[in-house]
């Protein structure tokens, strides 16, 4: 057994301490928001905060996150859709098939607390998740978009 | 009227949430089972013995399967039942599954699967194009061969003459959500599966056979897939099959996902080409006449390549009008992964062939590229006598007595269709397969392109700018597309919906399209509420499931929206009908007075709610719901002869791309590309740009960074995001403009727009082009440059081009 924070909520998980956090996150805990996309962390669909910081949760283990770090997954990111991202994202229309859009806007929302008014070059050297669907040009102006509304 | 809005994606709150479900997210029942497959390690060769007692001996494991365990069918081919879900005896690829493994969880099955021990006596495998040629090693009887004109003498009375060749690697769909699957054993032997799927009636009918009962005794269900490019219209067979049969053997409902390495280990991609290209052109940079010789290894099972070599044949013309052309398609057979369908289905070899052919011509002649395309176009929309083709008359049908071997609902069946169309062959703007042109707009749509993006000016100063640098090089480059929309397989082109109203005026809609980002699902709701003159926020758009409207084409070949937004349309139109006649007696009027529109219906004096409507109509004992079908007209296609009308229309696009190379290192960025694309009337801009934007990208990619490597045994050596690249953010264009060509398709298709999801695939040809006409900065020759356009590549041609 081991407690995890994660979206504000203490958690009790029983899984082997080697168990990727991707995998405690979607199979112990229900949080299917977060994707499995390669599991080298090559892609980013994984993404989520600990402690603010964006990690690639396919390359973390369960025993090297500590009680007290906070995990956030896409489903916390706001409780009402309301985080400048996700509304950026829904003036756009960023997503196409979605399946990595957790990980970009995880990634984003990070990128965003670093880059509060971002050029493209820091877009394109901070951005290194992949979306087989192409939507980088609306990534690029989503991120804009939400430096302006945050 | 919602058609025409650029309205979010149906999903977008649950795609920002993360609460949008796909296959693996659905929770399954805490007795679920997880499956595996063991993969041959040899590319080819007989088994000779099989020791799992390691695998059914490892943690959590609770059946290992093999062929002889299958009960039934043991196929999951979409044309040739040539494709055992698991290997009877021979091995014909490295990383065929020759068993499965039923285990409690992923992992489990996973690590078991690698404790098999499978012993192979290996034959030489056949992987290359040349081995492939030699021992002729193919599918069909000989190559296929369509001719137009005399090739032979048009060639010989040119005043000029080129030859040449051009290789292209194949494309792994890379779909950020891998195959999955998961299937629920129901009472009486019956089976749901939720698959992550382009075509649910194939893997309806796939489960069916395996399990050994009816179809009406499986359903399919598929809300969404996260990306599926074509990967995901046969390939998930397998998977759906194998949780199917270890569903039925355990009793427990089972549910499979493949990891990457394994997705791309045991899955077909795009089919890679060789084509060569004999052409004879005039000194205006008109192309005479041109030879061209395709081949393609279509990997070792016939899967859907019969129809991607037509493909490609079919679009070895683009957007150019030749009167002599001869093209000869070989598809061989090599032991490496099945060549599947990918966006554009082999549209996009076609077309970089001859697209390669302009450029060549362009170079050996000086001249400017994009005039030479424009040189060879075919004739304009206007210039056309008679206007569009005529109706072909209808052919006497055959109406075979029982059922074929292979699957009549996929694209791969073609190969058994005997149906031959009596078709008249157009003399004048006909493609080489005798198919009058009637709708080409891209001289308007290219006149408009390069003045909006400046080419002529930009041309020069990249010119200018290469005279002054010696180790960056410059290239810009204009290409078209023209791309054939319907299933080449006639009868595919139809489509079923299911509509109902219900009393409180919320409309619940379901037709046999896919939903896998294209953005299908809102456009076809936005077609429904136009019908009934309502909000889109009124339409419920379903799961695409086999119970509810059965006998569905996949989607694919960019038609969803146009097969099931006439379904849907259809269906509507029935209930509104109703509705109207209703009304009309009420109020002693005729039902034509009736209109719906805004959320209201106005009869006679009155106006009421779209609600208020439906309930009158519910109390007057209507029927408050309807199916609606479609069917392509004007199709006639006779694949073997290479004659007839296999499209009802064009898609069409242009875009200019402009790139920077390093001369030293062969690295290379795209710097600016304009796009200027044909929806029709777009249904939806928003959606129908993000098409455009996205498969720009995915085209680019396919001849730049990726790059697909078998060494000689077979083994594909990248099969991981590590060492296959798909573009990041980092290669997008540093300025991309898409704008659409917003005029009204003359064909009657749904609110006259035109399918999008393929056709701008092709326009990341011009990113190619523009790698060439930088290397060809370097020199004086013909810098040659084969796809991907690797660093190393584009290396190569900077050294050919000095000469
Ligand atoms: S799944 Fe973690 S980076 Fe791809
Ligand atoms: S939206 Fe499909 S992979 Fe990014």
């Amino acid at each position: 057994m081991q407690t995890l924070t994660v979206n504000g909520n203490n958690l009790e998980v029983d899984a082997e301490p080697d168990t990727p956090l991707l995998w405690v996150l979607r199979e112990q805990l229900g949080l299917t928001g977060t994707k499995y996309g390669c599991g080298v962390a090559a892609c980013g669909a994984c993404t989520v905060h600990i402690d603010g910081m964006p990690v690639r949760s396919c390359q973390v283990q369960l025993q090297d996150v500590r009680p007290e770090e906070t995990i956030t997954t896409i489903e916390g990111l706001s409780p009402d859709l309301s985080h400048p991202i996700q509304q950026a994202w829904l003036e756009l229309d960023v997503p196409q098939c979605g399946y990595c859009q957790s990980g970009q806007i995880m990634a984003a929302a990070a990128f965003l607390k670093d880059y509060p008014d971002p050029t493209d070059e820091d877009i394109k050297a901070g951005m290194t998740n992949l979306c087989r669907c192409g939507t980088y040009n609306r990534i690029k102006a989503g991120i804009k978009r939400a430096a302006e509304l945050s | 009227m919602s058609v025409g809005k650029p309205l979010p994606h149906d999903a977008a709150h649950l795609h920002v949430t993360g609460a949008a479900r796909y296959v693996d997210d659905i929770p399954a029942p805490a007795n679920a089972l997880s499956l595996a497959f063991g993969l041959s390690h040899v590319a080819a060769g007989t088994i000779t013995a099989m020791d799992l007692s390691a695998v059914r001996a490892a943690p959590g494991v609770v059946a290992v399967l093999t062929a002889e365990d299958l009960p039934f069918d043991n196929d999951v081919s979409p044309s040739n039942h040539d494709e055992p879900l698991l290997a009877t005896g021979e091995v014909h690829y490295m990383g065929q599954p020759v068993f499965m493994v039923v285990a409690d969880s992923h992992l489990n099955a996973r690590k078991a699967a690698r404790l098999g021990r499978v012993e192979i006596d290996p034959r030489g495998p056949i992987l290359s194009i040349e081995s492939a040629m030699e021992a002729d090693s193919r599918f069909e009887d000989g190559p296929r061969i369509w001719t137009k004109g005399d090739v032979g003498q048009a060639l010989q009375d040119a005043p000029r003459r080129l030859q040449g060749r051009i290789e292209m690697g194949g494309q792994e769909h890379f779909y950020l959500e891998g195959h999955a699957a998961l299937a629920l054993p129901q009472e009486g032997g019956d089976m749901v599966v939720h698959s992550s799927t382009q075509h649910p009636t194939e893997i309806q009918h796939k489960v069916a056979e395996a399990l050994g009962v009816p179809m009406n005794a499986v359903r399919v269900e598929v809300r969404r897939m996260g990306g599926g490019f074509g990967g995901k219209e046969s390939q998930g067979n397998a998977l759906a099959v194998a949780c199917a049969v270890a569903a039925r053997a355990t009793g427990r409902p089972c549910r499979m996902r493949y990891d990457r390495d394994d997705d791309m280990v045991i899955t077909g991609k795009r089919h890679d080409f060789r084509i060569d290209y004999d052409v004879g052109y005039d000194d205006t940079g008109r192309v005479l006449a041109v030879d061209f010789t395709q081949m393609t290894r279509c990997g070792w099972a016939m899967d859907l390549s019969l129809p991607v070599a037509d493909r490609a044949m079919l679009h070895a013309d683009n957007a150019y009008l030749l009167d002599a052309v001869r093209i000869t398609s070989h598809r061989l057979k090599t032991n490496t992964q099945s060549a599947t369908a990918y966006r554009g289905f082999g549209g996009p070899q076609g077309v970089l062939g001859i697209e390669r052919v302009m450029d060549e011509v362009a170079h050996a002649l000086g001249m400017d590229a994009a005039d030479v395309r424009r040189r060879n176009y075919y004739r304009a929309m206007g210039d056309v006598a008679g206007g569009p083709a005529p109706r072909p008359a209808d052919s006497p049908r055959s109406f075979p007595t029982e059922m074929k071997e292979g699957d009549i609902a996929s694209r791969g069946s073609q190969a058994f269709d005997d149906d031959r169309a009596e078709v008249g062959v157009a003399s004048e703007n006909t493609t080489p397969y005798g198919m009058k042109v009637a709708d080409f707009i891209l001289h308007e749509m290219t006149d408009a392109l390069l003045e909006r993006c400046d080419y002529f000016a930009r041309r020069d100063a990249i010119a200018q700018w290469n005279a002054e640098n010696g180790l960056l090089k410059r290239g810009i480059a204009f290409s078209p597309v023209k791309f054939g929309i319907s299933f080449t397989l006639t009868h595919l082109n139809q489509a079923g919906a299911l509509v109902h109203v219900y009393q409180d005026g919320s409309v619940h809609m379901n037709h046999g399209g896919t939903e896998m980002g294209q953005g299908l699902f809102q456009k076809v709701a936005q077609v429904a509420a136009s019908r009934f003159g309502i909000g889109v926020d009124r339409v419920k758009i379903t799961a695409t499931d086999t119970g509810k409207v059965p006998n569905t084409s996949a989607t694919a070949a960019s038609s969803g929206s146009d097969l099931n937004g006439m379904a849907v349309q259809a269906a509507c139109d029935t209930i509104r009908d109703r509705i109207a006649a209703c009304l009309a007696e009420l109020h002693q009027c005729s039902a034509e007075d009736v209109r719906f529109a805004d959320g209201r219906v106005r009869v006679g004096g009155e106006d009421m709610s779209f609600t208020r409507a439906v309930q009158t109509a519910y109390e007057n004992r209507v029927s408050l719901s309807a199916t609606g079908f479609y069917k392509t007209p004007d199709l006639a296609w006779d694949r073997i002869k290479g004659q007839g009308r296999p499209f009802f229309y064009f898609a069409q696009g242009a875009a200019v791309t402009e790139v920077v190379i390093d001369t030293l290192t062969g690295e290379n960025r795209i710097l600016r590309t304009d796009i200027l694309h044909d929806a029709g009337a777009s249904l939806n801009p928003g959606l129908d740009i993000g098409q455009v934007e996205g498969g720009y990208v995915q085209g680019a990619g396919w001849l730049t960074t990726e790059e697909l490597v078998w060494d000689d045994k077979g083994r594909l050596t990248t099969h991981a995001p590590s060492t296959y690249k798909i573009p990041a953010c980092s290669d997008r264009p540093g300025v991309f403009n898409v704008d659409l060509w917003d005029q009204p398709n003359p064909a009657q298709t749904v609110y006259r727009s035109k399918a999008v999801g393929e056709p701008p695939f092709m326009l990341g040809i011009s990113a190619h082009l523009a790698l060439s006409d930088a290397c060809a900065a370097c020199g004086p020759a013909y810098p040659d440059l084969q796809a991907p356009a690797t660093a190393e590549e584009v290396l190569r041609a900077v050294t050919r081009a000095r000469g």
